[in-house]
């Protein structure tokens, strides 16, 4: 390849890396504390189509509140303790739009958060290509076939984060049943014990005064 | 060559360009953040960070500032260190999971001060991209020299194969499920066993232990077919004034009775 080639290569690099910048797909796993507020911005070019995805993963009763503001402040979407929402919109204006999850009603179960921010459309595969020719079956083909796979990764996700929940109570269902069968055992023998225990002790001070009432 | 390596310079500034768009969030200066991957092993993650400083005297985060590093350290689902590595205020980092699990990336700063007097704040720009999204494409056009067909087919072979590795890590993980649940089965069908066994167990023991204690009291007629003496006696005996409301012959019964009494009590 000459030199000029490998320039040329190097310039639609370049200009992906560029592109890449004004596309964005967030997910993120974090922990989120009792009586904790965690949020996040993002800066939005205004017309572009914006999807808030969120689901608790482990805590508590599996709820969290949620509030997505623009640039002005305007609510665009509040929800108090809900465990899995999806929410679409078009940004109307310029500017940093941000997004809280809320767990300040819980006062001591930490909730684990996943939530999926996706900005705009996926960058295409090759920045130089000309939209205007249509693309051949082939091509075709291999973009709905690759749209099928990206929603067959986003169901396997949420099958995931359902696993991981009914997982993680499992877990701690057997550790409770542990402890309380140990627990329960030893309240059983020393409560039995300690009756007994306490039964002769009523009868051990009295025993010559039982045997007659006198007045 | 030059003009390869200016480009490659101009590439990777507007790499970093590109991360301004990304994710934020504000952290305190001392505080850690960590976020959970939960990935299938022999896969890639690459995390992009910026990181900006909260000024006080313009009242806005400063674009860039020296010496401000942050540490990033990232366990596997072991809770063994794999990555502990302190970058600049602008990092990259890379690592690939060996074992299937929930990984954890924490970040924090590098800052030397106390928790109770450090008040700054810091804005952090993050991008996490995993497994078949690490791929550059037009990097691995131009570097196999892939047409776009060729290019969109790789793209897809990609997405399967993440797929696959997924559906892998989702077989592993429902057998782990399994077991959790079976193994929940069975300590309740013994402590239930268990139980029962050791109720019954102490009543016996209680009992037999109680009896044996009153018999050796002579609180209690137990034997049978021998002859007792230690039966309980409930004497009353009538306030003088009452006597001569008696009829005679309850008089003279009464009258024994301190003698019977008597005798009684010496055995």
């Amino acid at each position: 390849m000459t030199d000029s080639r490998r320039v040329g290569m190097w310039v639609q690099v370049l200009l992906a890396q560029l592109l890449c910048g004004w596309v964005l797909a967030s997910e993120l796993t974090f922990e989120l504390p009792d009586n904790a507020k965690q949020c996040f911005y993002e800066d939005i070019i205004i017309g572009t189509k914006c999807t808030l995805e969120f689901q608790v993963v482990t805590g508590g009763h599996y709820d969290v509140d949620c509030r997505l503001e623009d640039p002005d402040g305007t609510v665009l979407y509040k929800e108090m303790k809900k465990q899995y929402d999806s929410f679409t919109f078009t940004a109307a204006k310029n500017g940093t739009y941000k997004f809280c999850f809320s767990n300040e009603f819980s006062t001591f179960t930490h909730k684990t958060v996943y939530f999926d921010f996706q900005v705009g459309d996926d960058p295409p595969l090759f920045p130089n290509e000309n939209r205007v020719s249509a693309l051949t079956q082939m091509e075709s083909a291999c973009v709905s076939i690759h749209e099928a796979l990206k929603s067959v990764i986003d169901y396997q996700t949420h099958l995931r984060l359902r696993e991981a929940q009914g997982r993680s109570r499992a877990e701690d269902l057997n550790t409770r049943v542990a402890f309380w069968s140990i627990g329960e055992a030893i309240i059983l023998l020393v409560v039995s014990i300690s009756q007994v225990v306490l039964l002769r002790s009523f009868f051990s001070d009295r025993k010559t005064t039982t045997t007659r009432v006198g007045s | 060559m030059t003009p390869v390596v200016s480009f490659t310079g101009f590439l990777v500034a507007f790499a970093w360009l590109s991360l301004s768009n990304a994710l934020y969030f504000h952290i305190g200066e001392t505080e850690k953040k960590c976020f959970i991957e939960e990935i299938p092993d022999e896969t890639m993650v690459i995390g992009k960070y910026k990181t900006q400083l909260w000024d006080k005297q313009t009242a806005s985060f400063l674009p860039s500032t020296p010496g401000l590093g942050m540490h990033v350290e990232i366990k596997d689902p072991d809770t063994k260190i794999i990555l502990s590595r302190q970058y600049g205020s602008e990092g990259r980092f890379t690592f690939t999971s060996h074992t299937p699990g929930e990984h954890q990336i924490c970040l924090h700063s590098n800052s030397t001060k106390m928790a109770l007097f450090a008040g700054g704040k810091l804005r952090v720009h993050l991008d996490i991209q995993v497994g078949e999204h690490t791929n550059n494409y037009p990097e691995i056009a131009a570097k196999d020299k892939l047409t776009e067909l060729q290019l969109r087919v790789r793209q897809l072979l990609d997405q399967v194969e993440q797929i696959q590795k997924e559906q892998n890590y989702q077989r592993y993980r429902e057998e782990r499920f399994r077991m959790t649940s079976e193994s929940t089965n069975q300590r309740v069908l013994w402590w239930s066993i268990a139980q029962t066994l050791i109720l019954m167990v102490t009543g016996i023991w209680q009992m037999r232990h109680l009896k044996s204690f009153f018999e050796a009291k002579k609180l209690v007629g137990y034997m049978r077919g021998e002859r007792t003496t230690t039966t309980t006696f409930l004497v009353i005996f009538p306030p003088p004034e009452l006597l001569s409301e008696l009829p005679l012959m309850e008089t003279r019964l009464l009258s024994k009775l301190p003698l019977m009494e008597t005798r009684l009590a010496s055995i």
